[in-house]
Order: structure tokens, then C-alpha cells, then sequence
């Protein structure tokens, strides 16, 4: 038989068992098996090595070595049995036409427009109650399940625990006094009491940075936020909510990781390079008769990135 | 011959040529009438392509993520309660953490095998939503999506994004501080979208980030809820696919009305079961030996820390990378705030990008008007437009995704993060917008060329009695000659132009 005509498809049930389709791809089949052969062996050899290392508590990438190693080579054995020493084919299969004739498309339309239609317009006040209590069932299940899942946001969107009065304390609860800081310096604060909790340190997060006078630009209706140099702002970045974490001491910039906002420290905060679109909003500062840090107030505006509500 | 032997063969002949298996078959058969179907599905005819094993390899990585994953339940507490750390990872010890990170680093640590398994858990989910990605660019550039396939399109489609939001859940699980960041800006993202976003992080997240409820939650729906659709609908792709039959390339033999190939018995079942053992196995060497998302070096997620110069998992690069290089423009007006820098790249965008891609059969069928049944497929030089299209889109995606590095880009290349970000915003509009014109010509000339979708012959050289040399090309291959190649009719929006010259007959219209 010719290369050509064994390369042309048959069908696998009109074939004979002496066909050329039916016989090994390999040209040199016994080679193929012993190689095949090898892989099986390796495998086996693995998954014994698995097993003691999983006996001996072996690491993990030993363990991993092993059970990989074995499937690896399982898989290569069985793959090259069946591509090189089964049936070669190429075999045909013919497709089916899927679709049903126009009379057999017709009488199941028939069914349902005639049969079933028929039944809703005898029935048109039956069937307008029944879409009403489906409709109902829905609103009656759908919007409880979806109320339970969480609280309104309302008010919480807008405020923070931070109140007048409040000390700033740090991560441990030690409130900062104002000779904790050299300028340049720069501590993550919290309301005192809230450092602990979830809404502390996910809301309420602010930085304090000391800054030298002469750099400092007061904003308008701020002369009295940033006493001896001591500056706040909120750690919410207002691209996304990432705490603004990193501090570029010789810019006096904020940098937030996630994505390359900067905030001008010296100059409200205000964004100077990156997607933030507003400046970290400043938290008021006095110290008290004891050299501590309070707030005079909560923020001034929401903290955090842009939504709706926000005016 | 003693009589016990005797008896073994009368037994044995008793049973007929088939022997046991013919037994059992007949009594299946007599319950449940399987020898019908059975014996088709046993001859069912797989082609033999080898891009055809793209998806395979998403549904087998698929399987090993179901196996790892029920071990790592076994392991994992979907709490967010503070616990005082004492288990075997010295730094981390006397540490207040939630229990979602202890029995994460615990299990990595404390349990046999365990840190073998969230490895293999890790990449099998990485490379599921990368083979996804590149049996999906398989299916479109060949044109494995026309009719009749349209829904199998849909399907595997909806597979995809289900793929890439468990992916990101289950990134999210052990509570680290590169997975509570990443969570931090997904409910940033949430809260951007006009009118509801509040509402919809509030419900989400039950209640302002980051709360108690996340971590049960995306518990639940990471390794039950969204398994459990991802399961259905792979029953499904694979339903269409064995009522459809297979698409197939242009060959000897293979017509609109046929499926050449290998039989699933045995010849196919061999080699794909081989293929599950590979993939298990290829994930299992990469578990072993290439780390991958160590929590323990993160350390806890606090929500007032944050670590520097991570990514997330590459599937959500694209979204960071929009997010990066979209400008600062925030929208006020009559009260309310629209975070535009926010809404566009990670709302908008996306949307875009994926409805295109669930409209796109209707769409090309609509501007070619090309309503036929094809199960033929295209090489992509045969049709530019449509290559070029997705090769732009493509790029663009691509570009996105690098633009998720630019400080570690900045860094690494010693250049200013100013003007990487910029570069990132020129390319994201200049490479698509070249990709297009290039990935057209380009084949236009492949399509033109004379051995298009042919082997190259040899060149033979004979030297004639008198010491000529002639050089002569071989005969094609027999089954390069394309006298097979019945083109399906040639649209108008995807190929503007019949080409007589280029080798391929192109059917009348």
C-alpha cells in the first residue's frame, strides 16, 4: 500500500484488522517500549522515593521532587504509548447534522406558542397573579438576603473615631509627645483606644510628620493645625484606600507603594505625581500643657478614595 | 489433563469470546442500555492538532486545584479572630494574628507535604488562568468560535473571568499583608462605582473594610460557590463540545463534514490521561522547586502597613496596570463625586474588554455577514482583520500588564518614575495602534506567499552528465496539495479581497 493511501482517513468500523491504520506509528516499536518501558520504571522508582520522603518527613521539595519526578515521567510513558505504538489512524468520523427538520422545529413552536399559550390566554387574571407573586417572591427573598449581608454606610463613610481631644498614640497605645520627634521624623498614629480595633487601624490610620517651619506652607483656615512643625494627614491614600506608607524624607514627599501617588507633606498634602486625585486629608493638631498630641477635631472631609456620596 | 483444568476452560468457554468484560457489559447493558452509546463514545474521533491540548491543560490544572484544595481545607480556619502565634516559623512568634494567617503559615510549616500542596495550589491557578487565556487566543485567531460555537464561546468566557475572581479570592485567603492590600483596592474599586458603590462594598465586605466577615466569606465562595459553577460549566463546555464535535484544520481528507483524528479508545485516552499525569507533574516539579507567594515573609496584614514593589497574580496585572497609568481625574459636581481615575480603568475598562469579547461571534457575523456553519478552521493569515484585531487588543492588554511594574521597572532601569509612566501611557495608545497595520500586512504576506500552509520542500540539486548543476524543488507533500482545501465563503469585513494567486482557492461567494 502506498504512503498516500495510508495516510488517507478511514473509518474505524469498515476497517480490517490488517490495515495499515491499525498498526504502530513507530517505525521501530521495540526501541519505543523499552523507552516507554524506562519511564514507567522511573515513575515507580519516584513514587517510592515519595513515599520515604513522606515517611521521614522529609522538605517539601523533596516531596515535591518526587511526586512530580514520578508523574512527569508516568505521563511522558503513557503519552508515547499511545501516540507511537497504538493504532496510527488517521481515522474519520462523519458529523451528524444537529439540526431537526422545519416540521419537527414547527411542532415543538406549536407546542408552545398554541398549547401552552393557549392555557395563559384562556387564563389572562391567572396568569397575571402568577406574575405578580413570582415577581414578589423574588423582591421578597432578593432584598433581605442582600440588606443582612452588611450594614448601611450612611455616616461611617464620613467620620472617623478621631474626636477633639483625642491623643495621638502609636501602634503599642504610647500617646507622642512633642519631644518624640526629631523634624523629619514621622510616626503612624491613632486615636487613643482605637489602635487596636479594626475601623483604628483601617480608618482611623494618620501619619504625623515633623517638619521643619521654614519649609511648611500654611494652607488658608489651617494656621493653627500644625503646631512646632507637627503635621497630620490621614494614611488613607485617596486613589485607593493603600496606607500611605512610605516616607521620601529629602522631598518631604508621601509615597504611597500600590501605585506611585505622591503627596507634597510641606503643601497640604497636596498629589504631586501619580492617579491620587485629591490631598491627604489633614487632621487639626494641638499640644496640650503636658507636651502631648491631640486632635482638635475629626477630619475635615471623608479620608480614603473617591465615592459617590462625597461632595 | 486433570479434570480441575478441564473445568476452568468449559467455564471459561461458557463465557463466550469476550470473556468477563463481555459478561458485565451485557448485564450493564440489560439495566441502563449502554452498549449503544457506549461503543460511539469509545470511537469518538479527536483531532490530533497539538493546539488542541491548550485546553486541556486548563481542565487538568483545573483537577489539581481541585485535589490540592481539598487537602489545604483540611488545614485552613476561615477566621479572622486574633490568636497569638506559636507554631514552628520562629519570627513570626508571640505575634497577634488572625487564625486565617496562623493555620496558613501553619500549614505551610506544621503539616506533611503541606507546603508542597499550597505551592502546587498557587501555580496550578496560575498557570489554569494562563492556559485559559491562550486556548481562548487558540479558539479566536482560528475562528473556532463561528457557528455553530457561539455558546461554547460564552461559556468558556464566563469560565475565564469565574477563573480570574477565584484566582484573586483565593489569593486573598491567608490574610497576609500583600493579599489584605490587594483586597483594601479591590473594595476601593467597589466603593468608586456611582450610586451603588458604597452600598455594594458594605454588602460585599459586610460592613466598612476590613471588618470580620471577608475572610469566611470568600471562604465560602472560593472553595464551594464559584468551584461549584466552574464545575457545571466545564460540564457544559465539554457537553457542547461532544454534541458539536471537534473544529479541525485544513487536511488530507477533512471536510466541513468530518472529523479526522485519533479514537478516544484507546488511542486518545492514553494520551490525554498521560497528559493529566504531565500537567500534575509539571505542577508538582514547580511546587517543589520555585517558591511562590511566601506569607510568612509578608507577614500579618495590618491594615496601617504595607509593603513595597508588590504585584498581584498576573491575571490581575492588566487592572493594576490601567489603574497606574490612568491620570488623577477625579469628577465633582452637584454634591457628588465619580473617582473617574478609579472607575474608568477598573470598572469601565474591563467591562469593555470583556463584553467585546462575549459579543464578538455575533458581532463578526454581523459585519461580514457570514451566517454559515464552519467547522473548518482558519489559519489566522487567511483572515487579517480579524488577527489584527485581536493581536491589538492583545497588545494592549500586554502593555497594561507591564505598565503593573513601572517603580520596579523605574528602579531596575535607573530611570525616573516620571518618565516610565509616561513612556506606559504613550505605548498603551501608540503599540495597539501599530500592532494593527503590522499584524495585517504581515499576513496579507503569509497568505500570499506560495507555500502558505505547506511544509517547505527541498531544494534538489542534480548534477547532469556534462557537469550541470540544476536545481530543482521537490514534489509537495502529498497531503500539502491542497486540493482539499474547500475555503469556506470568504467574508468581506475579515478578508476584503480574493486572491487567486496565492495558492489557495477561495470558494464562490
Amino acid at each position: 500500500m502506498s504512503e498516500k493511501t495510508s495516510r488517507t482517513p478511514v473509518s474505524l468500523q469498515s476497517v480490517r484488522e490488517s490495515d495499515p491504520h491499525l498498526q504502530p506509528a513507530a517505525k521501530n516499536p521495540i526501541v519505543v517500549e523499552r523507552v516507554i518501558a524506562l519511564n514507567f520504571i522511573a515513575a515507580m522508582l519516584s513514587f517510592v522515593g515519595f513515599l520515604w520522603a513522606y515517611i521521614v518527613n522529609a522538605q517539601a521539595w523533596k516531596l515535591g521532587a518526587t511526586f512530580g519526578g514520578g508523574m512527569t515521567f508516568l505521563g511522558i510513558g503513557l503519552i508515547a504509548w499511545g501516540k507511537y505504538l497504538m493504532p496510527r489512524g488517521p481515522f474519520v468520523e462523519e458529523r451528524h447534522i444537529l439540526s431537526s427538520t422545519q416540521d419537527e422545529r414547527n411542532a415543538m413552536s406549536d407546542a408552545i406558542v398554541k398549547r401552552g399559550g393557549g392555557v395563559i390566554q384562556r387564563r389572562k387574571f391567572l396568569g397575571g397573579l402568577l406574575g405578580g407573586s413570582m415577581a414578589l417572591v423574588g423582591a421578597a427573598s432578593i432584598w433581605p438576603l442582600l440588606r443582612s449581608l452588611g450594614p448601611l454606610p450612611k455616616g461611617t463613610l464620613f467620620h472617623t473615631d478621631w474626636r477633639k481631644g483625642s491623643y495621638a498614640v502609636d501602634q503599642s497605645g504610647r500617646r507622642i509627645h512633642k519631644n518624640d520627634l526629631a523634624v523629619g521624623s514621622i510616626v503612624t498614629v491613632f486615636p487613643e483606644g482605637k489602635q487596636n480595633t479594626d475601623n483604628g487601624q483601617a480608618v482611623d490610620q494618620t501619619v504625623i510628620i515633623r517638619i521643619s517651619n521654614e519649609d511648611y506652607t500654611t494652607q488658608k483656615g489651617r494656621e493653627s493645625w500644625a503646631p512646632h512643625g507637627y503635621v497630620a494627614y490621614s494614611k488613607l491614600c485617596t486613589h485607593l484606600g493603600c496606607p500611605v506608607g512610605l516616607y521620601e524624607q529629602q522631598l518631604q514627599l508621601l509615597v504611597c507603594p500600590c501605585h506611585q501617588s505622591m503627596f507634597d507633606v510641606t503643601n497640604g498634602a497636596l498629589p504631586n505625581f501619580g492617579p491620587a486625585p485629591r490631598p491627604l486629608p489633614q487632621l487639626p493638631l494641638y499640644i496640650d500643657a503636658n507636651g502631648y498630641i491631640r486632635a482638635q477635631s475629626d477630619f475635615h472631609e471623608p479620608v480614603g478614595p473617591g465615592f459617590w456620596e462625597r461632595s | 489433563m486433570s479434570e480441575a483444568v478441564a473445568t476452568k476452560r468449559a467455564k471459561r468457554e461458557a463465557l463466550g469470546p469476550y470473556g468477563r468484560v463481555g459478561n458485565v457489559i451485557n448485564e450493564l447493558d440489560e439495566r441502563l442500555g449502554i452498549a449503544k452509546g457506549g461503543r460511539t463514545f469509545l470511537d469518538k474521533i479527536f483531532p490530533d492538532h497539538w493546539s488542541f491540548m491548550l485546553g486541556e491543560i486548563a481542565l487538568y490544572s483545573f483537577v489539581v486545584l481541585l485535589a490540592t484544595g481539598v487537602f489545604l481545607t483540611f488545614y485552613y480556619i476561615p477566621s479572622s479572630a486574633i490568636v497569638t502565634y506559636h507554631g514552628s516559623y520562629l519570627p513570626l512568634q508571640g505575634q497577634h494574628v488572625t487564625q486565617a494567617y496562623a493555620s496558613s503559615v501553619d500549614l505551610s510549616f506544621g503539616v506533611r507535604a503541606g507546603l508542597l500542596m499550597r505551592q502546587m495550589h498557587h501555580w496550578a491557578c496560575d498557570i489554569f488562568v494562563g492556559s485559559i487565556v491562550v486556548h481562548m487566543a487558540r479558539v479566536f485567531f482560528t475562528g473556532a468560535f463561528r457557528k455553530p460555537r457561539e455558546a461554547n464561546w460564552t461559556v468558556g468566557l464566563t469560565l475565564l473571568i469565574l477563573a480570574i475572581g477565584n484566582g484573586f479570592l483565593g489569593y486573598s485567603l491567608p490574610d497576609d499583608l500583600v493579599s489584605g492590600t490587594g483586597l483594601r483596592i479591590a473594595y476601593s474599586i467597589m466603593e468608586s462605582i456611582p450610586l451603588v458603590g458604597t452600598y455594594l462594598a458594605f454588602f460585599v465586605f459586610g460592613g466598612n473594610f476590613p471588618g470580620t466577615s471577608m475572610i469566611p466569606r470568600f471562604f465560602v465562595l472560593h472553595v464551594l460557590v464559584i468551584p461549584l459553577i466552574i464545575l457545571g460549566l466545564v460540564g457544559a463546555h465539554l457537553f457542547l463540545l461532544v454534541r458539536q464535535k471537534h473544529t479541525q484544520f485544513h487536511g488530507p481528507g477533512r471536510t466541513e463534514n468530518n472529523v479526522v483524528g485519533s479514537p478516544m479508545f484507546p488511542v486518545f485516552m492514553a494520551k490525554t490521561t498521560g497528559f493529566l499525569f504531565l500537567v500534575a507533574g509539571v505542577i508538582g516539579l514547580l511546587g517543589a522547586f520555585a517558591q511562590i507567594n511566601p506569607i510568612w515573609q509578608f507577614g500579618p496584614y495590618d491594615a496601617a502597613r504595607i509593603s513595597y514593589a508588590v504585584q498581584p497574580d498576573w491575571y490581575m496585572g492588566f487592572l493594576d496596570g490601567a489603574l497606574r497609568i490612568f491620570p488623577a481625574w477625579s469628577f465633582h459636581s452637584f454634591g457628588h463625586t465619580i473617582p473617574l481615575e478609579v472607575t474608568i480603568p477598573a470598572v469601565v475598562l474591563p467591562g469593555i474588554i470583556f463584553n467585546l469579547a462575549f459579543a464578538w461571534p455575533a458581532l463578526e457575523r454581523k459585519l461580514t455577514g457570514d451566517n454559515a456553519m464552519h467547522h473548518l478552521l482558519d489559519r489566522p493569515s487567511f483572515r487579517p482583520k480579524r488577527t489584527a484585531a485581536g493581536a491589538a487588543v492583545l497588545a494592549f492588554l500586554i502593555i497594561l500588564f507591564i505598565g503593573s511594574s513601572t517603580d520596579v521597572i523605574a528602579n531596575f532601569m535607573h530611570l525616573s518614575l516620571n518618565s516610565v509612566l509616561w513612556g506606559m501611557r504613550v505605548l498603551t495608545f501608540v503599540v495597539p495602534i501599530i500592532t494593527y497595520p503590522i499584524a495585517y500586512y504581515l499576513a496579507k504576506e503569509m497568505q500570499r506567499a506560495p507555500g502558505a500552509g505547506k511544509r517547505k520542500t527541498a531544494n534538489v540539486v542534480t548534477r547532469s552528465a556534462t557537469g550541470e548543476y540544476i536545481a530543482e524543488a521537490a514534489p509537495a507533500y502529498a497531503e500539502d496539495v491542497h486540493h482539499e482545501l474547500e475555503a469556506t465563503p470568504v467574508p468581506t469585513f475579515i478578508e476584503p479581497e480574493q486572491s487567486s494567486d496565492n495558492g489557495v482557492r477561495t470558494a464562490p461567494r
